[in-house]
């Protein structure tokens, strides 16, 4: 077997200086009835070429040169070349968890700068090192929530994805933390009337998403001051970070949440993606997670280490913020790195790319079809309602080597036959125009 | 002071970089867009007074920049691809590149959660054989690749015990959790609404049959146990321990972080096991990225299958793979999409490489490498345990504490001598820990080298105390002020005002 540096020799001498008959020996402690005395039923061990090989023609079955159409909590977005170039190298991701800052100092100093710069572009005043992806670091967050106010109630807004809504369901369902959700106006966004009524003395907090599943961007100032006059939180997911670039970060927010695969995270059909958390510093105490901090060495020189981990499970077991013990360390890698290349115009120059193209697209699509929730403002994101069934318009589409927008059908059935649109840098004028063109 | 004596390492001239704010200055740039192929448009109009300013401290620098920052950075890091790295219950091995070449193929890359199911095909195949191959490692019925990482895997394991005994009539009140057990245990148990009740270990480091007899009844719904344990060894008694729980209408859930010692030689469900997670990460040879992603499959017996999180994936009889959302029992989704799939892909691609002759050779050079370090440093120092050791074997620094000297102390000198630390003051059942796991991955050579340097730091121990508690010396940086740190925690990048 390739991987293993060792010679039949080799494991002689070695067998012979711990004075052993055989490497069963050391499995004797299994019990006889439970060894497995047979090969393993899996796949037989295959040359370099032929694992190549088998997963080309996996590649190959999927959506190779597709136009791609669909946003809905996965943004496809340029990769420069120079992240995975840099995420390569051997010290970054073959590294573990820097528990020992000395020789980890490479990965802690990208997370510092990682959460630097996600708190330059929210707008908050800490960051955490990254949580899996946005959905568990939303049902994180209202878990945060719960625990600063010692209420027990959330809220979830409808606009929110829905599969974030899934996560948060199947995170509250055994902490005695009931939900209730709030649903969303003509405009698409979050139903202001509804959420004041809904609020009471026991609700921890309003979680809202914006951009909205709609595409909507939500009044966040106008939800936080109805939810704080009622002494709940306004916890925000942003799934779509590259709005950031032209949208004013949402400030009011206590909580923020945030995937960060718009940043030069592959599509890579769901995962791995990253999440973060980003909060007010009086808060930072009750954040789950890791956070990396700047100290000094014996000598005065600047160095990082992990910190504030008394909140961590390894040392508060059952009493911990969370039971998250790994962060997204490599995802996060490239995350900075993006935002590093981008920076501050080219992120900016890049949203408005965006914003460009997806209203040209909905200029367009307004020629054949209705877009929905259109007086509000919005990003790369927008709903249209066509007269056919959006599965169909879809499969129509997947012939023409076209991925068309997320039908909402399952999840928001009153809308009818819509699908939510993005259009992003890397949707050009042609595909677009293609796109309209089988749409009715 | 001589440091003739280190064998694996020498010190080399490395590069100075500050914090990339520090380069940034307005006008450079690292990119550029292609030009704009609609029309522009008026942000101010579209966003009205949402619309953005301007983007604060974000750093403006330019790509030779940007490369030699993170080259720079990245060369103060220790990593399996420099040597062994020994840490305990994290199995450090091999991160094959074939794993990351096709992972970085367009059809997989670039493929978008939501596309057609009819061309994903190749997605959800490699899932399928994933989930096949997982289930005949752990002798298992169903499977769950949707968590995210291992604590992740823990908190679906739990809510599936939970939801499985919820449809017998009782959830019941308690889980059974070893003192030897991972943090993240208990901390995942009371996210599931569960209290947490210790089981102490016997003398041997093994769970307490007879403790474990009289703690069960019918408040527990299960024992989250660790096999091969956090000090490397087998639980002898695991069928015995399986009956007792399952005799009172419990579950015998397992951590699998030790399945590196297991893989191809017995099976947690055939030893009584209902429900496991899995690490990718570790057992399965995804890299560890500095700390994630991980991913944390849960495998299950059959009575658990209905309770899978949605969706699963489902071969229909013609051969099409679907996703199954139709799923009425489901504990529901732990996360969007499908987990962690650039992951699958990975330890895919290990399996394969492997075959079942390969995994089994793995395990077994796993444990031979252990059981090599623990004979030949076994009379230098104090092993508290002395069952037969599998993937692990954990020391302890009772002898080398009469000089003051710490498990802390040690592994600090240890970097000097060009190896990263093995995992310090863990398990909590052993005082002064020193948990070392070597995995497959090391030569007789670099394993070695490995004792060679132990046993002079134990000389060292003895003879010059005070060289070990300042090291390490030849690092960039001496040992950070982690008070100072916590105190008043600086978490962010400012500009000097």
């Amino acid at each position: 077997m390739r991987y293993l540096p060792k010679s039949p020799a080799d494991r002689e001498v070695m067998l012979q200086e711990i004075g052993a008959k055989s490497v069963d020996d050391f499995f004797a402690s299994i019990p006889a009835e439970f060894r497995l005395n047979r090969d393993l039923k899996v796949p037989r061990q295959m040359a370099e070429s032929e694992i190549m090989e088998w997963f080309k023609a996996r590649s190959n079955e999927n959506t190779t040169g597709f136009h791609i159409f669909l946003g809905a909590g996965a943004y496809n977005h340029y990769r420069p070349v120079v992240i995975d170039s840099l995420i390569s190298r051997g010290e970054f991701f073959t590294a573990y968890t820097p528990y020992q800052a000395e020789i980890a100092q490479g990965t802690l100093q990208s997370i510092f700068e990682f959460q630097s710069m996600i708190c330059e572009l929210t707008g908050m005043e800490v960051a955490n090192a990254s949580m899996y992806d946005g959905s568990t670091g939303a049902a994180e967050a209202v878990m945060m929530a719960v625990r600063l106010t010692g209420r027990s109630k959330a809220l979830l807004a409808r606009s929110v994805h829905p599969e974030y809504r899934e996560v948060i369901r199947t995170y509250a369902k055994h902490q005695g933390m009931p939900l209730a959700e709030v649903n969303f106006a003509d405009t698409g966004r979050i139903d202001l009337k509804a959420l004041d009524a809904r609020i009471d003395d026991h609700t921890a907090c309003i979680l809202i998403q914006s951009p909205n599943f709609f595409g909507t961007i939500e009044d966040v100032a106008a939800v936080a001051d109805i939810a704080h006059k009622k002494g709940a939180l306004v916890v925000v997911s942003i799934a779509e970070a590259l709005s950031l670039g032209i949208v004013r970060p949402p400030v009011e927010a206590d909580i923020l949440s945030m995937e960060t695969q718009s940043f030069g995270i592959p599509l890579g059909y769901g995962g791995p993606y990253a999440g973060v958390i980003a909060t007010k510093e009086k808060f930072v105490r009750q954040i789950p997670g890791r956070l990396v901090g700047e100290t000094k060495d014996k000598n005065g020189k600047r160095g990082f280490v992990l910190t504030l981990s008394t909140r961590e499970q390894h040392i508060r077991r059952e009493k911990a913020t969370s039971n998250i013990c790994t962060n997204q360390a490599l995802i996060a890698l490239m995350a900075n790195i993006y935002m590093t290349i981008y920076g501050r115009e080219g992120l900016k120059e890049l949203a408005k790319q965006n914003l460009a193209k997806a209203a040209y697209a909905r200029q367009q699509f307004a020629k054949k079809a209705k877009v929905l929730f259109d007086s509000a403002p919005r990003f790369n994101e927008f709903v249209v309602q066509t007269t056919d069934d959006p599965y169909v318009v879809g499969h129509r589409l997947t012939d023409k080597h076209i991925v068309g927008g997320f039908p909402l059908k399952k999840f928001y059935p009153e809308l009818g036959n819509a699908a939510v649109w993005c259009c992003t840098e890397m949707n050009t004028r042609e595909a677009i125009d293609a796109a309209v063109a089988e749409v009715k | 002071m001589s440091e003739e004596k280190i064998l694996k390492a020498t010190t080399h001239i490395s590069q100075n970089e500050g914090l990339i704010f520090e380069k940034s200055s307005p006008g450079k740039k690292g990119y550029r867009l292609a030009p704009l192929d609609v029309p522009e448009v008026d942000a101010a109009k579209e966003l009205g007074d949402l619309q953005r300013e301007n983007l604060g401290n974000m750093p403006e620098v330019s790509e030779i920049e940007i490369i030699r920052h993170f080259t720079r950075i990245s060369t103060w890091n220790y990593a399996v691809d420099h040597g062994m790295y020994p840490l305990g219950s994290c199995t450090m091995k091999y991160n094959a590149r074939v794993n990351e070449s096709v992972a970085r193929f367009e059809g997989l890359a670039n493929a978008h959660p939501y596309q057609p199911e009819r061309v994903s095909q190749g997605c959800l195949r490699i899932m399928k054989v994933l989930a096949d191959a997982l289930i005949e490692i752990c002798g298992m019925d169903a499977i769950t690749l949707q968590p995210a990482a291992g604590a992740h895997g823990e908190l679906t394991g739990v809510l599936l015990m939970r939801a499985y005994l919820e449809s017998k009539g009782n959830p019941r009140k308690r889980v059974l959790i070893p003192d030897s057990a991972h943090g993240t245990n208990p901390a995942t148990a009371a996210m599931c609404g569960y209290t947490v009740e210790n089981l102490k270990s016997n003398e041997q480091g093994m769970v307490d049959l007879a403790a474990l007899e009289a703690q069960m009844n019918d408040e527990i719904a299960g024992l989250m146990i660790t096999n091969p344990s956090t000090l490397g060894g087998f639980e002898t008694q695991i069928g015995k321990i399986a009956e007792i729980l399952h005799a009172k209408g419990g579950l015998l859930y397992m951590d699998g972080a030790n399945m590196n010692a297991l893989v191809g030689k017995t099976r947690p469900g055939d030893f009584g096991v209902d429900v496991m997670h899995l690490n990718l990460h570790k057992t399965f040879s995804t890299p560890h990225g500095g700390g994630g992603p991980g991913s944390g499959p849960v495998a299950v017996k059959k009575i658990l299958e209905p309770f899978l999180p949605v969706p699963t994936v489902q071969e229909l009889p013609e051969g099409t793979l679907r996703l199954d959302y139709d799923r009425k029992e489901s504990i529901g989704r732990v996360r969007m999409f499908f987990g962690n799939f650039g992951m699958h892909v990975r330890a895919l691609a290990y399996i394969m490489a492997n075959g079942p002759d390969g995994l089994r050779q793995t395990t077994e050079d796993a444990v031979l490498n252990a059981n090599y370090i623990r004979k030949k440093l076994e009379s230098y120092y104090d092993l508290p345990y002395k069952m037969p050791s599998m993937h692990e074997v954990v020391f302890s620094d009772k002898q080398q504490a009469k000089n003051g000297i710490k498990t802390g102390d040690i592994a600090k000198r240890l970097i000097d001598y060009g190896f990263h630390p093995y995992t310090v003051s863990f398990p909590l059942i052993v005082h002064g820990a020193l948990m070392i796991e070597p995995t497959e991955s090391e030569s007789k050579e670099e394993l070695d080298i490995f004792i060679d340097a132990m046993q002079k730091i134990a000389k060292e121990a003895d003879d010059e105390p005070e060289l070990i508690r300042n090291a390490p010396y030849h690092t960039r940086i001496s040992r950070l002020d982690e008070v100072a740190a916590a105190r008043k925690p600086i978490l962010r990048w400012k500009p000097k005002s």
